[in-house]
């Protein structure tokens, strides 16, 4: 019986010498794909709709953001408000803030310019319109509406 | 001598530190891929343009309205049934494409619809022609948007799966990874001249 008596030995510490090196190596995945936002959301941040078409944005610096929801500061009243970069802003800047992009950008790369709307879901379609009827009005035609991928859509 | 040796650095409390670090980049990580329904806006046309006369039955109406209900062709209709509604208008096929550059397209021979008289003519003809209200939701918006590319898509990847036994999905993707392939490519033109989109965003109703 002593061969079963063994087995009765303590069991050793687990070595822990190797964690500190794990958790750095997670906390370098995560120091990598972190990126900070770089705008400061006026407005609230938007509830994105839920699509199941949907293609991801290419080329990130081409890419302008114009946000659409209601404004933090309920100062500002409670309508859709738009943003562009951090200030809220009315339709009728956006021709300024698209010719302003672009001027940052080559020649070359100006055609592949698309701007990304990002609108809350309880937003109203004719905020979006005006911002649309502004963007063909100077030429930046290719739009993304940014949605979150799904595999169905819930009601 | 009273010299003492250096007593080890106790390194017991490093991975508090850096699960500390961890947790702070944990929780401040947004992993948001931007992904949208791309659209492609129309140029402004002309001042003098003259809209081209399109017939009534090769345009797939849907209005909806500042209450987020929806009426297609005139009757109202859940969304759930959008999708295969907007598919039979697209593949009808009932008579002769759209002339191009002097060449004829002809009938749609790849369609599998009813062929009904009252429906679209060709696939590169049907326009879906979507109308809101400037207080539609946004989210019923997409939601519509999202229904009619998805009549697309799958028309698409079933003219795909018939022609080269592959996705349409597929075909893109493997386009994406090796755009020099002509063979590829040329694939990739032909479903999408098969099955054009073309959905246009009316003015809105206030």
């Amino acid at each position: 019986m002593s061969k079963f008596g063994k087995k009765k030995k303590e069991m050793p510490a687990v070595n822990t010498a190797s964690l500190p090196d794990i958790v750095f190596m997670l906390l370098f995945f995560f120091m990598v794909t972190t990126t900070m936002r770089e705008t400061d959301l006026k407005i609230e941040n938007p509830r994105l709709p839920n699509a199941t078409e949907v293609k991801k944005l290419e080329h990130k610096s081409l890419v302008s953001t114009i946000y659409v929801g209601k404004a933090k500061d309920k100062r500002l009243g409670s309508g859709d408000k738009i943003q562009l970069n951090d200030k809220i802003a009315t339709p009728d800047d956006v021709t300024a803030f698209i010719l302003n992009e672009r001027s940052q950008k080559s020649e070359a790369e100006v055609p592949f310019m698309t701007t990304s709307i990002k609108a809350d879901i309880k937003s109203s379609v004719g905020t979006i319109t005006d911002i649309k009827l502004k963007l063909r009005d100077v030429g930046a035609l290719k739009l993304s509406l940014s949605s979150r991928k799904s595999s169905e859509i819930q009601e | 001598m009273a010299r003492r040796e250096t007593p080890e650095i106790n390194a017991g409390s490093m991975a508090d530190i850096a699960f500390l670090l961890l947790i702070f980049f944990l929780v401040t990580t947004t992993m948001d891929v931007d992904s949208g329904i791309s659209k492609k806006l129309s140029e402004k046309p002309p001042a003098d343009y003259v809209p081209p006369i399109i017939k009534e039955k090769n345009i797939f109406e849907v209005n909806i309205n500042r209450n987020n209900e929806m009426l297609v062709e005139g009757e109202t209709m859940k969304l759930e049934e959008l999708k295969e509604a907007a598919k039979a208008f697209i593949d009808n096929g009932g008579g002769e494409g759209k002339v191009e550059d002097g060449v004829s397209t002809g009938p749609c021979d790849y369609c599998k619809g009813a062929r009904s008289a009252s429906s679209s003519d060709h696939p590169n003809k049907a326009i879906i022609s979507v109308q809101s209200d400037r207080l539609t939701e946004y989210g019923m918006y997409i939601k519509v948007q999202n229904e009619l590319l998805k009549a697309y898509t799958e028309l698409r990847n079933r003219l795909a799966m018939d022609k080269y036994r592959v996705s349409f999905e597929q075909l893109e993707e493997d386009f994406k990874n090796d755009r020099t392939n002509e063979e590829l490519k040329k694939k990739v033109e032909f479903i999408r001249t098969s099955y054009p989109q073309i959905i246009s965003d009316a003015e809105p109703t206030s």
